[in-house]
């Protein structure tokens, strides 16, 4: 799945395009716990979080994040957003919660990053 | 004095040998980590990182790396009064060292239970405080020691080894 299907299936938008949306996404976690992310990301990964503050960019420093999709409408500052350009990571921000962001995705076939 | 050992048993022999006698680092690196600044904290991860990457060490122990590094540096930003990283590189291994003001942990044992946190709510809105930061410390270690009483500093020290001695 690439990342502008994930968009589309989010009805999402664009906050950062980093290396662009056709960059294909093999899998997925779903957390607001920073210290879960980081033991669940042991691969390339998307990241849905209700988080925007500037740790979870860091994050991406830690682990291969592939993009961040935050939920339920949730908007990172311009700061955040700059720290993310300077990264070349992918934004997208959707109106839907994380329950229904991350069903919608594992039903059109986006795996579990492996723990 | 509350004191932990974890030693992964095939590297016992060098893990006492390098306590014992360490060698003189090839690079040696530290960074301030102010109380409860989470803007700053994470940064001395993230140039380590840099640094191993440009050295050439491989993802997999990158990561390893980078995951028990940022979650003691952030212990120190989240639970201490603030403390210093410090980071020896040398031929064959990392060994990070975090040294806080305080207050110390009571009870180390329980502390490494997943799932015991003391964070407070500014800690958690930042999404800390799961729980899980010791134990993904000690997952991603070869070798962890903490030392640390109530009303005193704490000390975490870890190794890791780029490949298998």
């Amino acid at each position: 799945m690439t990342l502008n299907e994930i968009k589309t299936l989010l009805d999402g938008e664009v906050l950062n395009l980093g290396p662009g949306l056709d960059a294909l996404v093999p899998c997925a976690i779903a957390s607001d716990m920073i210290s879960d992310i980081l033991m669940s990301c042991r691969e390339p990964s998307l990241l849905l979080t209700g988080l925007t503050n500037n740790q979870v960019i860091r994050l991406s420093d830690m682990v291969d994040l592939v993009g961040i999709v935050f939920v339920r409408s949730k908007r990172p500052l311009d700061d955040i957003v700059e720290m993310a350009r300077e990264r070349n990571l992918p934004l997208i921000v959707t109106s839907k919660t994380l329950y229904t962001a991350s069903g919608l995705l594992y039903n059109a076939g986006l795996r579990s990053s492996d723990i | 004095m509350g004191e932990y050992w974890n030693i992964k048993p095939e590297l016992e022999d060098s893990v006492k040998q390098h306590f014992s006698a360490p060698p003189e680092a090839e690079v040696e690196l530290e960074f301030e980590v102010p109380e409860k600044d989470f803007n700053t904290a994470g940064r001395g991860s993230s140039e380590v990182k840099d640094l191993l990457k440009r050295l050439g060490v491989d993802s997999e122990t990158l990561r390893r790396i980078a995951v028990a590094s940022y979650e003691a540096e952030i212990n120190l930003a989240a639970h201490s009064k603030g403390g210093v990283m410090s980071c020896m590189i040398y031929d064959d291994l990392i060994h990070l060292r975090f040294l806080d003001k305080g207050p110390g942990i009571e009870d180390i044992t329980q502390a490494m239970i997943p799932g015991y946190s003391t964070a407070d709510e500014l800690v958690r809105e930042f999404g800390f405080g799961a729980g899980l930061g010791l134990p993904n410390i000690q997952k991603n270690s070869d070798a962890l020691h903490i030392q640390s009483a109530k009303g005193s500093s704490t000390l975490l020290e870890l190794l890791i080894f780029f490949s298998a001695p």
